[in-house]
């Protein structure tokens, strides 16, 4: 369990706060969706949940971070990267610009944990099974497309094999395939017991993959429930988050005077 | 030389790209894109889209085949001289972002193309305002979040006033408020008479915004049509072969069998009600 008790953060050289008191707890195994409008909070959010702010990038923190029990506050990057990891949205970021091939890549998370080697091996092919990187592995990590990056990016969290993975917005830039895996990989992490908080702007993503939905705004939650409470909630629209194609097209057509069901039924039926 | 309305302003013939050691990331393009015309460009991740968008303005040079910008082959012209016709705005904002200030950045690429004085403010503050970053003008860039970098890159290639604008992933990281103002901006330069092509992985805001849609697999185009045409029943194999799935509007609107509804829009006119009002 992540839980988040009346934080506030600040960041160095900056004399305001950009989150307020925040309340969050993400229970083993739950996959919680961080939506709100752009500079809404949600990336500082993802880095306070993470520990990264303070502990890696400083500013200051009111409020405490605590894991499974456990206050992080004074714990070294190291000791919180066993615990949490925290993907960007941006892979370029996050590479370590220091590996030749895709699989020391992914290979370095684990490793760095001082893991024995074996083990390390073994978690880094399951990463790679899990996103289908197979015909990646030899590459050159800068030499690949921004989505071929980001799954990248994302495997090597999972080859952490972290409790807790805070994630910004982690399939910006892939396809929906791509966007699909990372779903399915994520989904059978949460069902081993792993907490996520996805911080997305593809509401269609989360719809189909969390339990509970976080909206915030001006660094305050405003909105915390269930995923389809939330997601047919009209004050989404005033944040400037947009409802899924599922909520908004079975509204569009209730409002219309048509039977919504159509929609469920045409999301159930495929394409192929 | 100027193409007139209709004739192509950008055209690969044969275009075969090759990186070196590595898999045909291009195999055989051919591309007419006509002036003012709106053109998504849409596949997976690896399909070729950024290798092919990058040779129009000579970044890529082909292995094989040729690439005409307005009439003229490629090959012959530097990367200086093409990019006064085309302004590519990368995927990565911070490829791209260098100066020390929201208006120098965007005045960079107009300076270099001559314009000084008055025409260099109006074009720089026409760009801002497109993009909604007016009141940032002073900022550094890298105090603006990733969002707002995102629309500075995007400010930068409008400030250049190319005939030809080219966005990779224009939406990536936008919210609703984000989507809607690139929407908006694609519309305007369309209606100028400028020519926009996009990649993109959002296929609403592709089937919203667009005239036109070029599907890529493989270094190839596999698909190629009005939006229409390409998020038509009849196109789901082919989209579900590169794992594009078309947007929930054309599986409702399949579905009621009112024949092919790509947007929201399309969908609620065919079931003979207009859009409730936002």
């Amino acid at each position: 369990m992540l839980h988040l008790s009346g934080a506030s953060y600040r960041y160095a050289g900056y004399s305001k706060e950009v989150l307020h008191e925040i309340d969050l707890v993400l229970g083993d195994g739950e996959i919680v969706g961080l939506v709100g409008p752009n500079e809404s909070g949600k990336s500082t959010l993802c880095l306070v949940a993470s520990g990264l702010a303070p502990a890696s990038i400083g500013g200051s923190l009111r409020g405490t971070l605590t894991l499974d029990g456990q206050p992080t506050a004074g714990l070294s990057t190291y000791a919180l990267a066993e615990r949490v990891v925290v993907g960007f949205q941006n892979p370029n970021t996050q590479r370590s610009g220091i590996a030749a091939t895709v699989f020391e890549e992914i290979a370095l998370g684990p490793m760095n944990l001082g893991l024995p080697v074996a083990e390390t091996v073994r978690r880094t092919h399951e990463a790679i099974a899990r996103l289908r990187l197979e015909a990646l592995v030899r590459r050159d990590p800068l030499r690949l497309s921004g989505g071929q990056a980001q799954l990248v990016g994302i495997a090597s969290l999972l080859a952490m094999r972290p409790r807790h993975i805070i994630l910004d917005e982690p399939t910006a830039q892939l396809d929906p395939a791509g966007t699909r895996l990372v779903g399915d990989a994520l989904r059978a992490l949460a069902a081993e017991g792993t907490s996520l908080l996805i911080a997305e702007h593809k509401t269609d993503l989360l719809d189909g993959l969390c339990t509970r939905i976080i909206a915030i705004d001006d660094g305050r939650i405003v909105l915390d429930g269930p995923t389809a409470t939330i997601f047919d909630d009209p004050r989404l629209a005033e944040l400037g988050v947009e409802a899924p194609s599922r909520a908004r097209l079975s509204r569009a057509l209730a409002d219309g005077g048509f039977d919504p069901s159509v929609v469920g039924a045409a999301l159930a039926g495929g394409v192929a | 030389m100027t193409a007139a309305p209709g004739e192509p302003i950008l055209r690969t013939e044969g275009l075969v790209h090759v990186y070196a050691g590595e898999t045909r990331a291009l195999d055989g393009v051919d591309l007419s894109v006509a002036k003012g015309e709106r053109l998504a460009i849409v596949g997976q991740n690896g399909s070729g889209k950024s290798t092919l968008v990058r040779h129009f303005n000579g970044l890529l040079r082909p292995t094989e085949g040729r690439v005409l910008v307005d009439g003229d082959d490629a090959a012959g012209r530097r990367v200086a001289h093409l990019s006064a016709t085309v302004g590519l705005a990368f995927q990565d904002p911070d490829r791209q972002i260098f100066a020390p200030t929201v208006k120098a950045e965007v005045a960079f690429g107009p300076r270099n193309l001559g314009r000084r004085g008055s025409e260099l403010d109006a074009a720089v503050a026409d760009a801002l305002r497109a993009t909604g970053l007016d009141r940032d003008a002073g900022t550094n860039p890298y105090d603006l979040g990733y969002s707002r970098r995102k629309l500075l890159a995007l400010a930068s290639i409008l400030a250049m006033g190319t005939p030809v604008v080219v966005l990779d992933e224009p939406t990536t990281g936008q919210d609703a408020r984000g989507v809607d103002r690139v929407r908006q901006i694609v519309g305007e330069l369309a209606a100028r008479g400028r020519t926009v092509v996009a990649i993109s992985h959002d296929m609403r805001f592709v089937a919203e915004t667009f005239d036109r849609v070029v599907v890529m697999r493989d270094g190839r185009i596999v698909l190629d049509g009005t939006p229409a045409e390409a998020f038509a029943e009849t196109a789901w194999p082919m989209l579900a072969s590169t794992f594009l799935e078309p947007p929930l509007a054309a599986r409702i609107g399949a579905r009621l069998g009112l024949g092919s509804t790509p947007s929201d829009e399309a969908l609620l006119f065919r079931m003979g009600k207009r859009l409730p009002t936002d």
